[in-house]
């Protein structure tokens, strides 16, 4: 293994889905990630946020090579990720793993929790069957559960103690990327710390690294060294979390952390007008130009590139890089 | 004394999961499936006589109960043929027939719902179209022609009796199997790197075998009446050997003068299926984790 370097690489990836109104429809697409690239070293963590539908999860589930992109490459380790289902990618599965926002369908339900967390083991052939139940005691106290808790099924446990559970077992094979997808939301407000606090442990334990997908702002700046913004299956933002979340510079951004709940301070979220769009139905231009507070009839137009700031920050907006100055808004505009 | 401790600390061990004994149903219907087995395994030296034997001078002689003697315990039919001894080889031929296509079908149809779901496309579509045509086709006509064509034998018999039911499995496996992989288990399984074999043989197949086993339980009784109705028509077994089925429609005609003669494998009917039943609902919750 070389130290430092890209462990993941995407770039421009593109997922399509068919899509139909009715039973005799015409079939419509839907991107639902349109030209997407990241980069991940090793041993850091990348925060994806965004609304719901805004392609973060399918991004996640593309990096991990378990939908084969319609367009793009994702590279792991220098290597070109390989066709779902052969054997070189299920081997490839030890050194890449998965959470899930479900625990509880993510386990299955008639295994006890120490079998299923010592299954990537059996799967991939690591160490003889006396040395997996040690390894698979060693992973529970890892993830803060008691070794006899391993007898135990999954529905005898609470939620967040399922989420260790499943924690435990993408961490089995020792993989180098752990991709997150939403794995607080489903879990309580006092837990979802707890599990925060332990996914930063053991980063710092195992050197793992990880792509954190969320919807939560606040969660994603506890855990991420770099944070990317998607809208409508582009990144529109990225850079350093606390960058990004105090001076964002995307209108998208800028409204997406003024929803953060702040005790004591009132009056100035910024309410975006409009539904999120349909992505079968992609507005021209700019995607978030018909919700734009600031847009100009350039938004309207042409789609802006993401492009480095001079601070480093990353930011695809025509009025953030200064083209243009900042509008009144792309609706106002044409009502006036 | 230094016995003493140990014989305490023996039965204290912690028996976490201790199964509780199960429910007398379900005892009398293993009980009637063991003697079941034991009498079909057992049949030449269980049975008093052969099935073909003739007693013409005791024709439709009753049973020990309405006023028979001990010659014939559950009397004679028209022909002078012990009823226990016809009974006992009846036993023998409808439980393989009933176990054989019951299991043949469940195999079959899992089988072939497996692949759809994993496979989808093209063999999906080939699987869904042999299932709509096999729960189109009636299945007499399916069966006059099988065994017009290639002749009558038990283990054709029991394949053809297998296919009775399979699409019902396939449908069933199809739809559980395809649930369980877009969400949850098994594309987590998937997602850790297991092979397909491991995906249903340890994952899906242990979760949908309730209800799979329900299935069963439903068919196996199916199996059965239908093994009569074919031998009733002249188209299951043949005589001189004998089904349940078929005794109970050859014991149709002399139903008002000697009832015994189709009493005796009716009942075996219902006891048999009725015990099937019991055990697959107590097999199906006990097999379930979230129900103990």
């Amino acid at each position: 293994m070389k130290a430092g370097g890209a462990l993941l690489e995407a770039e421009g990836l593109v997922r399509r889905y068919a899509m139909r109104r009715g039973l005799l429809g015409r079939a419509v697409e839907v991107r639902a990630v349109d030209g997407v690239s990241l980069k991940l070293e090793r041993g850091r963590t990348l925060g994806l946020v965004g609304e719901s539908g805004c392609g973060k999860s399918t991004t996640g589930r593309l990096v991990l090579g378990m939908e084969t992109p319609d367009a793009g490459r994702v590279s792991f380790d220098g290597a070109v990720m390989p066709q779902p289902g052969s054997a070189a990618w299920r081997a490839m599965r030890a050194r890449m793993q998965m959470v899930f926002q479900d625990p509880l369908g993510a386990l299955d339900r008639r295994l006890p929790i120490a079998t299923q967390v010592g299954e990537p083991l059996e799967i991939h052939g690591i160490g003889a069957r006396s040395e997996r139940a040690a390894r698979v005691e060693t992973l529970l106290r890892a993830v803060g559960l008691r070794s006899d808790q391993g007898a135990r099924y999954p529905h005898e446990l609470s939620g967040g103690q399922r989420q260790r559970a499943v924690l435990a077992r993408a961490l089995a094979t020792d993989p180098a990327l752990l991709v997150c997808d939403e794995p607080i939301s489903a879990l309580d407000v006092s837990i979802q710390a707890q599990v925060m606090n332990l996914l930063v442990d053991l980063q710092e334990q195992f050197g793992t690294a990880m792509l954190f997908v969320s919807h939560d702002l606040r969660a994603v700046r506890q855990v991420s060294h770099r944070v990317a913004v998607m809208y409508l299956g582009r990144i529109v933002e990225e850079g350093e979390p606390d960058g990004v979340l105090h001076e964002p510079a995307h209108p998208y951004s800028r409204a997406l952390v003024s929803a953060i709940p702040h005790p004591g301070r009132a009056g100035q979220r910024i309410v975006l007008q409009g539904d999120p769009p349909n992505p079968a139905d992609r507005p021209s231009g700019c995607a978030f130009h018909p919700r734009c507070p600031v847009a100009t009839s350039l938004c309207a137009r042409e789609t802006p590139a993401l492009k480095a700031r001079p601070d480093g920050r990353l930011v695809a907006c025509h009025v953030a890089h200064g083209e243009v100055s900042a509008g009144q808004g792309h609706a106002r505009q044409e009502a006036a | 004394m230094p016995e003493a401790p140990l014989v305490i600390t023996a039965p204290t061990a912690p028996t976490k999961t201790r199964r509780k004994a199960p429910p007398a149903l379900v005892i009398f219907g293993i009980g009637w499936l063991m003697l079941m087995l034991i009498v079909a395994l057992l049949a030449d030296i269980l049975a008093p006589y052969a099935y073909t034997a003739l007693d013409l001078r005791n024709r439709l002689s009753p049973p020990i109960l309405l006023g028979g003697t001990w010659l014939h315990p559950l009397g004679t039919d028209e022909l002078g043929r012990d009823v226990l001894s016809r009974l006992i080889y009846s036993i023998r031929t409808s439980l393989l027939i009933a176990f054989g296509a019951t299991i043949i079908g469940a195999a079959v149809g899992t089988s072939l719902g497996f692949l759809a779901a994993h496979f989808r496309g093209f063999i999906e579509q080939a699987v869904l179209a042999l299932v709509d045509f096999s729960a189109s086709l009636p299945f007499l006509i399916l069966a006059l022609a099988v065994l017009a064509f290639f002749g009558n034998s038990l283990l054709l018999l029991v394949c053809l009796l297998g296919l009775h039911a399979w699409e019902r499995y396939a449908r069933i496996a199809r739809g559980l199997a395809l649930a369980a992989g877009t969400q949850g288990y098994a594309a987590a399984v998937r997602g850790l790197g297991a092979s397909p074999w491991r995906i249903y043989g340890r994952h899906v197949l242990p979760n949908i075998a309730s209800t799979l086993i329900v299935s069963m339980t439903l068919a196996f009784p199916e199996v059965i009446l239908l093994e009569s109705g074919l031998s009733f028509l002249g188209l299951g077994v043949q005589p001189p050997e004998t089904s349940l089925g078929s005794m109970v429609g050859y014991g149709r005609e002399y139903l008002t003068r000697a009832p015994w003669i189709l009493l005796a494998p009716a009942s075996t009917i219902v006891l048999t299926t009725l015990s099937v039943s019991l055990i697959g609902d107590w097999l199906r919750d006990g097999l379930d984790p979230t129900l103990r």
